[in-house]
């Protein structure tokens, strides 16, 4: 072990002065190389460590080929080549100049023999190594691999790469891995107390494992700052759950919302039960379906494109279904709102059927572009793109709701006649025109939460059904007429039930929000942001 | 005394109804068991069983009207009381099972073997005594309904609120049902029953027997329906689904009204289930599907809500239809299903028996007017023979 060690250090000097002697640095190597197939078992490990002291790049390959028994020594010269396997010729490859070296027979050519002594002895002059590749990926795994199998040996490599290294992210890991790396390492007492000082600071996954296992054989002196930098961490690893458990909540509660605004406006403000509303989310999601599917097949270069294609389609198909919905069956029934839940459970019967009778049963694939796929780490966050865009998506919706409910004449007549229909009515308001409009928009928003919520759900015929519920739930917590509440409503309940799933698991936690709600209607039974007045009442 | 309460509690249309369901209690089993199976009468038994398990779907429909027809409580946590009825009924029929499930625990059911588990649960202490199961089928959904009614009737949740939330409530017991740690099975619920009161419960007999202690028990509690609407309470009631807030100004306490009615009906659904099980031979937590609380109601509305006779009558229709549509196209099922809800609601407010009972009412009307004017035509006419 102590060889390698001092290999690794040699290797280390030798990089940095690397690019003074780097035009010699080509033809010592191919000697090197060379001397590998002349060697004994024995004497292999001091080979391996002179090409590491090199510190060259192209040493890579040559000691990988070594490892995988691919590196070969030519009878005739003694010269060694890097052997591609295939047929019954060896195919050669310089070591030095990455050449093709042309085709040789097997019998012109012997294997450079290794055991698995030498092939430890690769496996560590590699890790040395990687930690000065060229690459910043290959050291930034390197690093990461030093972090998470800390060993004494490695220290002074590490130390000396930190002081080389410029990449900062790189850099970072490579401080936290030394860090590591002194803890199981027999330096004194003071070096150690900084490193667990340093990991201390850190959200260190790695930290805590290091220092609870360091606290079993440590110096009883740094017992107690061991005991402080465990305590440490923890905290702060509370600290990031709760903040992972509050984005999670806010995720939650972003679907939430937007599957229950469409509602807000045809529950909360014309008070039209409609429980056909989750398939108009579904109807939502099959349009994306649909525009996927074009575009894949048609232009499958606007496929980035697909979602905001959607989403006009979706509020224009699922908007014109609810119109067709509120002239047909819904206009006969105002007033009968008990008659309307039922006529409308028809209809989302009746939409589901046509959906499993057009699509099919299963479930269709909806891709997702590539801005929404994969994910960032925020501090000790892990957030993915999709959900911040859903969440993002989710707010600019309920604005612009806000915004056509308050500020524009479309909106103060649906308020008019929410408020007051007889009196809306004598002031020239087509009341009728304006159910009319204020459902399909109610029904065109659910659309657009589909094209939202196809990229995380699966888009089956029931995807609506899962929804339906929830969104009642959400809009009566809220308050009815209230679309604040219904912000409030969605991102509280989300968070409750995410904060909850740990103790009581997923299951137990929506059960037990289902019952708390159950109890806070009891308390409060027009919500949380109740409309207070005639309009109470009426 | 008895005879003038019984005369009092129901009209000519009611007594006609309980001596049809008294005669088919007795003229179905014997078909089933007395003719030979080529005999022109006979009646298979798979069909005894089926008719047995519209009559309890019947019997469901009956205790929702009489909270929504009468009452103006549109509950759609029925199919909740009416599974916990059920499973009290399972609870017990799977005690009975004894040493004979795959696993051979002669007290553990298969699926606590299965889980591991090594005593049993305390809610299962006493489900193999059929009396104890039988109070349990009324107790709970019962208790239920009395404790939920009591926090949201008090609290005046009411109208659509109150629809949501007893929606919430099935939702969370579906929820929870699904759950293996509860206890009742998880997904797969209780089934495999062997015997019930000690008879084979796959025996012709016992098929016939269950089916007669069905319709029995629906006439019974058409009976006890009856009589609750049209006693003065029954007044109170429909006074309480016209104009609440009147009723509560005149003096009346609204939310005991309301709780009653709750809680009798929530009893008759966990009746209905605890005959449902045996004769299906399964309850699982399908059974709290918020749908299924949902086409309770279009059973009432079909038949007619606030007529006793029509929630009867719409069950056996619609599960009829349902049979024969689902076996002949299985696509349209959804279709009709969703149709009937739409044209009930808006053609057919009153359901088949109402709307029916409106003609026959104006007819009788017509006929009554009509003979009214007779005397006068009668006393006319010799005066125009002169």
């Amino acid at each position: 072990m102590y060889r390698i060690l001092q290999i690794l250090f040699v290797a280390l000097c030798l990089l940095i002065s690397a690019h003074v002697v780097g035009s010699r640095a080509a033809d010592d190597l191919g000697v090197l190389v060379d001397q590998l197939g002349a060697a004994k078992l024995s004497d292999m490990d001091d080979r391996i460590a002179a090409l590491a002291k090199t510190g060259d790049a192209k040493v890579i390959p040559v000691l990988e080929a070594l490892g995988e028994g691919e590196l070969y020594q030519r009878k005739s010269d003694g010269k060694v080549f890097l052997v591609k396997a295939g047929g019954a010729d060896l195919q050669l490859v310089d070591p030095v100049t990455g050449a093709d070296a042309g085709a040789t027979p097997k019998a012109a050519m012997q294997k450079v023999k290794v055991n698995n002594a030498v092939r430890r002895a690769v496996r560590s002059a590699l890790g040395g190594l990687t930690l000065f590749s060229e690459d910043t990926g290959a050291r930034l795994k390197a690093a990461q691999s030093m972090l998470q199998t800390p060993n004494a040996d490695a220290l002074e490599a590490i130390e000396t790469a930190i002081a080389a290294e410029k990449d900062g992210s790189v850099r970072k890991v490579l401080v936290e891995a030394r860090a590591v790396t002194l803890l199981v390492s027999d330096r004194p007492d003071d070096q150690k107390r900084q490193a667990i000082a340093l990991l201390a600071e850190g959200n260190g996954r790695n930290g805590l494992a290091v220092l609870t296992s360091a606290l079993a054989t440590a110096d009883v002196s740094l017992k107690p700052d061991i005991e402080a930098a465990i305590a440490r961490i923890e905290q702060t690893q509370a600290f990031w759950s709760a903040g992972q458990n509050v984005w999670y909540g806010l995720s939650l509660g972003s679907v939430l919302l937007l599957a229950a605004i469409g509602l807000a406006i045809t529950f909360g403000v014309m008070g039209i039960i409609n429980m056909a509303h989750g398939e108009m989310v579904m109807l939502g999601a099959y349009t994306t379906f649909l525009v996927q599917e074009v575009v894949r097949n048609s232009y499958p270069e606007l496929f980035d494109w697909s979602l905001a294609i959607a989403l006009p389609l979706a509020f224009l198909v699922t908007g014109a279904v609810g119109l067709a919905i509120e002239r047909g069956v819904i206009r006969f029934l105002y007033g009968r709102p008990l008659e309307t839940l039922l006529a409308t459970w028809g209809i989302s019967l009746i939409l589901q059927q046509s959906v499993r009778s057009i699509f099919g049963p299963t479930n269709r694939e909806v891709g997702n572009p590539s801005w929404m796929s994969g994910a960032f780490d925020l501090g000790g966050l892990t957030i993915t793109w999709n959900r911040l865009w859903i969440i993002v998506f989710a707010l600019a919706v309920f604005a612009a709701l806000l915004f056509l409910l308050k500020r524009t004449s479309m909106g103060l007549k649906m308020r008019a006649v929410t408020q007051n229909r007889r009196m809306a009515s004598s002031m020239g308001i087509r009341t009728p025109w304006v159910d009319a409009l204020t459902f399909a928009l109610g029904s065109g928003i659910a659309g657009m939460a589909g094209v939202a919520l196809s990229q995380i759900d699966n888009v089956s015929p029931n995807l609506g059904q899962g929804y339906i519920i929830d969104s009642f739930m959400v809009v009566v917590f809220g308050g009815v007429g209230n679309l604040w509440g219904t912000l409030v409503g969605a991102f509280s309940l989300g968070i409750l039930n995410k904060f909850l799933e740990p103790y009581a698991g997923a299951v137990l936690g929506k059960i037990l929000v289902l019952v708390l709600i159950i109890l806070f209607i009891q308390k409060k039974p027009r919500g949380l942001f109740a409309l207070k007045g005639r309009a109470v009442e009426a | 005394m008895i005879t003038s309460f019984l005369m009092r509690s129901f009209d000519r249309s009611i007594l006609i109804a309980v001596a049809i369901l008294v005669g088919l209690a007795m003229l179905v089993p014997a078909l089933n068991l007395l003719t030979a199976p080529d005999h022109p009468l006979h009646v298979p038994t798979y069909l005894v069983s089926l008719f047995g398990k519209y009559l309890t779907y019947a019997l469901l429909a009956l205790a929702l009207d009489l909270v929504w027809g009468f009452c103006g409580i549109l509950s759609l946590g029925h199919a909740a009381f009416f599974a916990l009825g059920g499973y009290a009924m399972g609870m017990y029929l799977m005690r009975q099972i004894g040493a004979r499930g795959s696993y051979g625990n002669p007290l553990l059911p298969d699926f606590m073997v299965f889980l591991n588990w090594k005593e049993l649960p305390w809610f299962w202490h006493g489900f193999d005594m059929f009396w104890f199961a039988a109070l349990m089928v009324v107790l709970v959904p019962g208790l239920l309904a009395f404790v939920f009614g009591w926090f949201a009737f008090r609290s005046r949740v009411n109208g659509v609120y109150l629809s949501i939330i007893t929606q919430a409530m099935t939702y969370a017991l579906l929820l929870a049902f699904f759950r293996n740690d509860m206890g009742f099975g998880g997904n797969n619920g209780l089934t495999d029953f062997k015997d019930i009161l000690g008879f084979n419960i796959q025996a012709d007999g016992t098929r016939a027997a269950l089916f007669a202690a069905s319709a029995l028990m629906l006439a019974l509690c058409l009976i006890l329906s009856s009589a609750i609407v049209r006693s003065k309470y029954g007044k109170v009631l429909v006074a309480v689904r016209d104009a609440e807030s009147r009723t509560r100004f005149l003096g009346y306490r609204v939310e005991h009204i309301k709780l009653f009615a709750f809680t009798v009906s929530a009893m008759m659904a966990g009746i209905a289930g605890a005959l449902y099980v045996p004769q299906v031979g399964i309850i699982n937590p399908g059974e709290f599907e918020p749908g299924n609380s949902i086409e309770v109601v279009i059973w009432t509305a079909v038949g007619g809500r606030g007529t006793l006779i029509g929630p009867i009558v719409g069950a056996i229709l619609v599960n009829g239809g349902k049979s024969i549509f689902t076996a002949a196209f299985p696509e349209f099922w959804l279709f009709a299903l969703g149709g009937l809800f739409v044209l009930v609601t808006l053609f057919l407010p009153k359901g088949v028996v109402g709307t029916a009972g409106a003609y026959l009412a104006r007819r009788r009307a017509q006929r009554k007017a009509q003979a009214d004017q007779m005397p006068d035509n009668l006393a006319a006419e010799p005066m125009a023979a002169e």
